[in-house]
């Protein structure tokens, strides 16, 4: 009898998805055992996971570990996305509580949901095959389409999430056609199988099979990090999706996205960069311009932010375009400090929103500065940094992705880029308008920051401007983490 | 005499330890407030006096004449191809502006004692914070640390133009950072590009200035660094924000507006774009020149006709830095100087003018010259310290405007630059006429407004404020020459690199070990090297 080989596995390359599985799981069982409404101690005790996972792959650093035969590997790449997957969980885990209880959602499935969409997350990061990649981004996409309809009660909610089903579905349709291609193309789905039969036979770039599936999965990867002309989904989700869940979907998954793109162009297809870098300058230059335009005429400020979070993603797109180790690390430390930046810029909007989605407006923010003073300027920092203003860490990664693009030689990019830059700065600064330079109209007694959402901003005010004045140390991480 | 105080570090952080000590004092005291602030700033003031005491432009080491004193160098991010280090000195040419900026400071403050009734703990944060990015940037020697500061300027002014100014605040202060970010962000590519040109290594000027860069690309890094600057300046045609920041922001915004943070534009031509790039700066001279005058002609016409007290003190501005501008492109020892004494001057001159008018709306509420008339009768000591102040404005002799028209209009008169000098000359006539009639409308003819014959003359603490600018208009008029002394042996090395022979033999690029403490340069033995004598005296 024959029996089939097993790969060795190696669980120290998943330590930390093991942890954050075997947490979710948990609790799952937990709630439903428990029968208090009250579910804030799955908050902490997923955080407590969340730790746990965290310390695991931090420990990892320096030390790569393949697992799965090759389908897996914890190298500095992956740990670097792992900690900003699980630093945006903590965050957002952290400030969802008071919003779900408000609007009635407050169902315990919430952190399980959110730790196996993080799980999703770390295995596109640390995925070495295309199968593992796609397995991740099925995981993520599969919980986030539930926690974007999570607040069954509002039609918007409901809108978003299955707007973002349908449409994530019908990406991911196309993502995996494009890697059966390039499978049928190249003979493996492993990445490390693929960049070496691209290098043995470079006449492949014009084999039409080769060509598509690649295509296709640039799409594919575009949806999810909502790169235009695919991110007609975004704002309609962001919108619809309850606050905490749009923080999160702003922030990790953009990241996940990024770090499958970066993992399967610039690892797998290097050789072919002068193909597909033309078409990444157009992506850029466009989800640049639709995001940052279309902001400019934004009322509902998870809207705005919305659009907003498709202009940065162009940002981060740049640096792909330049495709070098610069270009890589800036869009490592510019997801790690967008996290910061847009999950605090949520946390604010979460404390000024009212029962019902109300309260959403850049007008309800009138006058916040003379009743919250520390509100106030706590989120005029993330608007600032979001805007690129120095010393904030906005200013530091634009500032990395512009180099690294100038460094490649594309000039125009980068004047493209700042001048977006710009233009950006007006709608960011319509909020402070509102909030510095109208009278207030209301009281704003109901904006208490609970102790988590507290810590939250802390975490978030002090990441934004300690990467901002001292982002060196991060920098140089991010550099290390980029050397396959 | 070498330094162990990091006094320029000193210098620039004093005042953010004062914001956050604000921080922490109650809104409404705000008695402690002013007080706490204004102690700040007389404090930042004073330890700027070491500066001027000692700086030794002549007589440093060999071949560092006019050189970069008080240095302080540690390395600061280092990631990648990149390193960025806190670099700060300052020379001839720094050393004013930064005792110009810690000078104007306290009299701003103490001009809004009770021109601002709410929101006094924000007003004080954000004049503070104001302070620590304008000295910061004048000091800054590594690049990316200078836009840094130039960046983080804008966002406490855009706050004091927006959260305390007139009718239009809201318009002036988007208008106001929009238009000097965009200007901002090209200079920030040129930067970076100018950067990959050089090398490996940090952002540090010095190390810019010994690169020799090919005409094309000095061109557009030139033109990139002066969009930047000649909004901020501001420049024909790039003026426009000017005349609505400064009428819609409070009176201490318009004094610090006008008396620092539009020498930056010129400052950043001085160290920048002019050293930086001596071929695109000989190109580039007819067409600066030419705006330059007609930015002197145009806003002195525009003055004229202006209904507005403020806005025709704020086009005022533009002309008289159009005289710099004018001054500085003529690269010639009497161009520079008077336009480097025009800077001083015009932060002396136009921030007493903006004082003025804060006086006059603080009781009237009202800028319009139409609602006044006849005031000098009513008050005479605001009518005295107000003509010598609109004299110096217009360059009197005896006052502080002249000497540095006159240089501007003799360094400009040499060579090719002569046709522009005879334009520019009639800008002196022309602001004479606008500053005259404005005067003559406000102050002389007949009292006949009820309202107006109710006014106070000017109290002590308004006397206060005015004294130190009317001494310095006097002292800067008829001996001007510790200014011009000291900082002369840096306006010759400056005009060395502008004119695209790097003569100073090798300035010994300071090996500074690169440590964790800030290690500071120490200022070297005097040497045997006569100090070029300036050759106006």
């Amino acid at each position: 009898m024959e029996t089939i080989a097993m790969p060795a596995i190696n669980f120290a390359a998943i330590m930390p998805e093991i942890i954050l599985s075997v947490v979710a799981m948990l609790l799952l069982l937990v709630n439903v055992f428990v029968p208090t409404k009250d579910k804030a101690y799955l908050g902490y005790l997923s955080i407590i996971g969340i730790a746990v996972a965290c310390v695991s792959a931090v420990g990892g650093w320096g030390n790569p570990q393949s697992g799965f035969g090759g389908a897996i590997i914890q190298d500095n790449f992956a740990i670097f996305f792992k900690v900003i997957y699980l630093v945006s969980s903590a965050l957002v885990i952290l400030i969802s509580d008071r919003y779900m209880a408000q609007e009635e959602c407050n169902h315990g499935e919430l952190y399980p949901l959110i730790l196996f969409a993080t799980i999703g997350m770390m295995l596109m990061a640390s995925g070495t095959d295309l199968m593992v990649i796609f397995l991740g981004l099925e995981l993520l996409s599969v919980c986030l389409y539930v926690l974007a309809g999570f607040n069954r009660a509002n039609i918007k909610s409901n809108e978003a999430g299955l707007k973002y089903f349908l449409l994530g579905a019908f990406s991911t349709g196309f993502l995996l056609y494009g890697m059966a291609l390039t499978y049928g193309a190249t003979g493996s789905t492993k990445i490390m199988a693929i960049q070496a039969n691209v290098m043995a036979n470079p006449s492949i770039a014009t084999n039409p099979m080769f060509v598509i599936g690649m295509l296709l999965i640039a799409v594919g990867f575009s949806f999810k990090i909502a790169a235009a002309p695919f991110h007609m989904w975004t704002p309609d989700v962001y919108e619809g999706a309850p606050t905490p869940m749009t923080a999160f979907l702003s922030a990790g998954p953009k990241a996940a996205g990024f770090a499958a793109f970066i993992r399967v162009m610039i690892f797998a297809f290097p050789m072919l960069k002068a193909n597909w870098t033309d078409l990444l300058w157009i992506l850029a230059v466009l989800t640049m311009t639709v995001g940052n335009i279309i902001a400019l005429s934004q009322d509902n400020i998870k809207r705005m932010l919305a659009y907003s979070s498709i202009a940065h993603a162009g940002y981060a797109l740049v640096g792909f375009t330049a495709c070098n180790a610069e270009g890589a690390a800036g869009i490592l430390f510019y997801m790690l400090s967008y996290a910061f930046m847009n999950i605090g810029a949520f946390a604010v909007i979460i404390l000024i929103g009212k029962k019902g989605e109300k309260n959403c407006n850049v007008s309800d923010y009138a006058g916040l500065a003379f009743k919250k003073p520390v509100l106030a300027a706590v989120f005029t920092v993330f608007l600032f940094s979001l805007a690129g203003v120095p010393p904030t860490a906005g200013f530091i990664g634009k500032f990395y992705l512009f180099s690294a693009a100038l460094k490649s030689g594309y000039l125009w990019l980068a004047v493209i880029g700042v001048l977006n830059s710009a233009a950006s700065v007006y709608y960011y600064l319509r909020v402070t308008v509102f909030m510095y330079m109208k009278d207030p109209t209301e009281e704003f007694d109901w904006a208490a920051a609970t102790p988590s959402i507290a810590l939250c901003l802390l975490v978030s005010v002090v990441a934004t401007l300690a990467l901002g004045i001292v982002p060196g140390t991060i920098l140089e991480l991010a550099q290390k983490a980029v050397q396959f | 005499m070498s330094q162990t105080l990091p006094l320029l570090s000193i210098l620039t952080f004093t005042p953010l330890i004062g914001a956050i000590v604000l921080l922490f004092v109650n809104k409404n005291s705000h008695g402690v407030l002013r007080t706490v602030a204004m102690a700040v700033s007389v404090l930042t003031f004073l330890a700027s006096i070491p500066l001027f005491l000692g700086y030794n432009g002549p007589a440093t080491a060999t071949g560092n004449i006019g050189g970069f004193q008080f240095l302080e160098k540690m390395p600061w991010i280092t990631a990648g191809p990149f390193q960025m280090s806190y670099h700060v000195g300052i020379d001839g040419i720094s050393l004013w502006l930064v005792i110009l900026t810690t000078f104007i400071m306290p009299i701003a403050i103490l001009s809004t004692w009770t021109a601002v009734q709410e929101k006094v703990k924000e007003y004080m944060i954000l004049l503070l914070l104001l302070e620590v990015g304008m000295i910061g940037a004048f000091i800054s020697l590594d690049l990316f640390l200078f836009y840094i500061y130039w960046e983080v300027m804008l966002i406490p002014m855009y706050f004091i133009i927006g959260i305390f100014g007139g009718k239009n605040k809201i318009y002036a202060a988007i208008k106001f950072f929009v238009f000097t970010m965009v200007g901002s962000l090209l200079m920030l590519v040129a930067l970076i590009v100018l950067y990959l040109k050089a090398g490996a290594g940090d952002f540090s000027l010095l190390r810019f200035y010994e690169l020799q860069l090919d005409p094309v690309t000095q061109t557009w890094m030139f033109l990139a660094f002066a969009l930047a600057f000649a909004i901020k300046v501001p420049m024909f045609p790039l003026h426009t924000w000017l005349p609505d920041a400064h009428t819609e922001a409070p009176t201490a915004g318009s004094v610090i507006l006008a008396a620092v943070m539009l020498k930056m534009g010129t400052y950043g031509f001085v160290r920048f774009a002019m050293p930086l790039f001596p071929d695109a700066t000989a190109r580039f001279t007819p067409l600066i020149a030419t705006l330059a005058v007609i930015g002197i002609i145009y806003a002195s016409l525009v003055a004229m006709v202006q209904d507005d007290v403020k806005k025709l003190v704020a086009y005022s501005s533009v002309a008289h830095l159009g005289f710099v501008m004018l001054g500085l492109f003529a690269l010639n020892q009497q161009g520079v100087t008077g336009a480097m004494l025009q800077m001083l001057n015009h932060g002396v001159s136009t921030g007493a003018l903006f004082l003025i008018v804060g006086f006059i709306y603080e009781r009237r509420h009202t800028r319009q010259i139409a609602d006044f008339g006849g005031l000098a009768k009513q008050m005479p000591v605001f009518a005295t310290i107000f003509m010598i102040v609109t004299l110096s404005s217009i360059g009197v002799p005896g006052t502080n405007g002249f000497v540095g028209e006159v240089l501007v209009l003799l360094g400009a008169f040499q060579g090719p630059m002569r046709w522009y000098a005879i334009f520019a000359t009639s800008g002196v006539i022309l602001s004479a006429v606008y500053m005259l009639w404005m005067f003559q409308r406000v102050m002389f003819g007949e009292l006949n407004n009820p309202k107006n014959q109710v006014l106070k003359d000017l109290n002590a603490r308004e006397v206060c404020i005015m004294i130190p600018l009317v001494v310095l208009v006097f002292f800067m008029g008829l001996y001007p020459r510790p200014f011009i002394d000291s900082m002369a042996p840096s306006i010759d090395r400056m005009i060395q690199q502008s004119k695209g022979r790097n003569v100073i033999a090798a300035i010994p690029a300071p090996v500074l070990p690169q440590m964790a403490a800030p290690v500071v340069m120490p200022v070297a033995a005097p040497d045997a090297v006569a100090p070029v004598a300036p050759e106006s005296k």
